[in-house]
């Protein structure tokens, strides 16, 4: 795709590049974990100097930036487009709101993982039947999910409190912390840490020789199939990882919210889901920071704006869509490499200076 | 009301509406292989346009015909503004465009008419098992199908539309005006689908009131086969007689679902839809 094309006209420009030395030596998965532990030692540290406020954006960036990095595994890696991708992220709230409703002896990790688990069987099923469609079909078929998977809330109103939804509370935070740490701090620590290790995972994985059988399939399928590769059973195995991820997302802003409600999971969710992914650059896990961070602060900003321009209710309740529509088409006509692209190519900039300034000297 | 005539009869009034959504899908993915996820808004703007206009005059008739004019228009403009730059990308751009469409559409209804319903008016008496409204629309849809299945079969403007669509090389060669067939077929695309519009909407008109129609439209179209338009036409009529059976015996919550399941069992059984390979062997 057009990314890889540029990579390769950059490298073949800059002539041969240096492999990048610094990352020699040390095995992916270590430094995946001390690039995690480091953020997460930023993150706890900012939670100390911000408002509560801001503890609770952190969060959400922190939620949505695992949403997004699913569907970048799925989209930019594999190649398959989903538009509903708000369904999994709806399975996870209400598996961890009936979890915490009905079990509430179980630990919130456990909580977590299970619904990580039951979005990961949903995706199996909707994998099973996405391997079999492509473009527009898939994408069909995933936006009739998005549209569709909220209605059932009405269907079961005692189990799943019909269009209200279901409100509760999640005693998480161990009794020592109780005085000390207010809730939104202690729930960032909760988000990022989830997110951190989860992208930790993907992150390895992508790296891994599963993904780069998940950039064959997405590239040739004929030729993947003819070098062995299970085309079926990685397109499924890449759905289920994006479905944990969106379940993941979805549980943890149960626990931020305390609710899960028909409501937040709208087409509208999984559609600014997408927008986040190529806002930031389909073919990069960083796009997904990006994404995720533009997700929250458009919604902030546009909040902003209507306050100090006293818009209209009408205008202001439509203002984040009209933006997430108008990023959409800008980015895919005009920038189509994302953030992530222009963050790239700023880098290949100043490596290039920094070379023809070492043959100067 | 639950009777099986009566949510047969139902069955027949929607798929109508489905299937002209549907035919609006597949006139475009026939000439450009592009899925226009935006035609459920352009529909909608279009349909807003005509409830401007009847409010203003009281004329349903003069509404009706502003919104398949602007339809016409909008499809023109998405085609020439938003999908011709798209030429030779990956099939992910059309796809992502026009959601954005969608999406900026959407909102901007929501600004300029509000979130909040507004009542929109059937163009008969809907009052009935099989009223006047229903018989109207059954009756629209199918001639609209018969006038665009005869267009193409029997004009020129449809002989060049079809070459356009399917060798636009030899097309340009033999001096069709490649370009300008597409946008024509856009149009008439989009015309037809403010025609589903201005038929699903009644009696209630808001941003997201065509989601659910569009799912079901394509959910028709996929049937069809894409590539077909008399095998979507069909396709809208099953889809609504079925979901109108899920709606009356299981409970309309279950209907989206319904037409996922639906989908998905379809397209793993024939992965070209129903009537998908008749058509790819005529052409």
């Amino acid at each position: 795709m057009a990314g890889k094309s540029t990579a390769l006209r950059d490298r073949l420009t800059a002539g041969t590049p240096a492999p990048p030395a610094t990352r020699a030596g040390m095995p992916p998965l270590v430094r995946h974990l001390l690039l995690a532990l480091a953020a997460l030692a930023v993150i706890v540290a900012l939670t100390f100097v911000v408002d509560p406020f801001t503890n609770v954006r952190l969060a959400t960036v922190g939620y949505y930036l695992i949403a997004v990095a699913g569907l970048t595994l799925l989209t930019g890696f594999n190649g398959q487009v989903s538009l509903g991708h708000g369904a999994f992220m709806f399975i996870g709230a209400y598996t961890v709101a009936l979890l915490v409703l009905h079990v509430p002896s179980l630990p919130f990790w456990a909580d977590l993982l299970l619904a990580a688990a039951a979005s990961g069987v949903a995706g199996t099923l909707a994998g099973a039947a996405a391997a079999r469609l492509h473009g527009p079909y898939l994408a069909g078929a995933t936006l009739a999910l998005a549209v569709g998977l909220p209605a059932v809330t009405q269907r079961f109103p005692e189990l799943l409190g019909g269009s209200n939804g279901l409100a509760f509370t999640v005693n998480s935070r161990p009794a020592a912390l109780a005085g000390t740490i207010p809730t939104p701090q202690w729930q960032a620590w909760v988000v990022w840490t989830t997110v951190l290790l989860a992208l930790v995972v993907l992150a390895n994985l992508t790296r891994s020789r599963f993904g780069r059988t998940l950039r064959a399939v997405r590239d040739d399928e004929v030729s993947a199939e003819l070098a062995g590769i299970h085309i079926g059973r990685t397109k499924i195995l890449a759905f289920v990882l994006s479905a944990v991820c969106g379940g993941l997302a979805g549980g943890l802003q149960a626990f931020l919210l305390g609710t899960a409600a028909p409501g937040s999971f709208t087409p509208v969710l999984s559609l600014s889901l997408l927008a986040a992914m190529v806002l930031g650059g389909i073919g990069s896990m960083w796009g997904a920071l990006w994404g995720a961070l533009a997700l929250v602060y458009f919604q902030a900003w546009s909040e902003d704006l209507t306050h100090a321009l006293e818009l209209g209710t009408d205008i202001a309740n439509n203002l984040p869509l009209a933006v997430y529509g108008v990023v959409l088409i800008v980015v895919v006509l005009a920038f189509p490499q994302g953030i992530q692209g222009g963050v790239r190519a700023l880098r290949t900039r100043l490596s290039r200076l920094r070379r023809t300034e070492e043959g100067h000297r | 009301m639950n009777g099986f005539l009566a949510l047969t009869v139902n069955g027949v009034a929607t798929g109508a509406v489905y299937a002209a959504l549907g035919l609006s899908l597949v006139i475009i993915y026939r000439a450009t292989r592009v899925i226009n996820f935006a035609q459920p808004a352009l529909a909608l703007i279009s349909t807003y346009l005509a409830y401007s206009v009847n409010k203003a005059t009281g004329s349903y008739w003069l509404a009706f015909a502003v919104a398949l004019v602007a339809g016409a228009i909008l499809g023109a403009l998405t085609e020439r503004l938003l999908i011709r730059p798209l030429r030779n990308r990956t099939e992910l751009s059309p796809v992502i465009v026009t959601l954005g469409l969608l999406m900026v559409l959407q909102a901007v209804a929501g600004m300029i008419w509000t979130n909040e319903p507004q009542s929109f008016p059937y163009a008969f008496d809907f009052r009935g098992m099989f009223s006047s409204s229903n018989l109207f629309t059954v009756l629209v849809v199918l001639g609209t199908a018969a006038g665009i299945g005869l267009l193409f079969r029997f004009t020129a403007l449809g002989l060049r539309l079809r070459a356009a669509a399917f060798k636009p090389e030899v097309a340009r060669m033999l001096g069709v005006r490649v370009g300008l067939m597409l946008t024509v077929g856009w149009a008439l695309a989009a015309a037809v689908g403010a025609l589903a519009g201005l038929l699903a909407t009644p009696p209630f008109l808001f941003p997201t009131v065509l989601d659910g129609v569009f799912v079901y439209a394509l959910t028709a179209a996929v049937i069809g086969g894409l590539d077909n338009p008399a095998g979507t036409v069909l396709g809208g009529f099953a889809v609504g007689i079925g979901l109108s059976y899920v709606s009356g015996y299981l409970g309309p919550e279950l209907v989206t679902v319904a037409a996922l399941a639906i989908l998905v069992l379809v397209l793993a059984l024939r992965p070209n839809g129903l009537f998908g390979h008749a058509v790819a062997r005529r052409v």
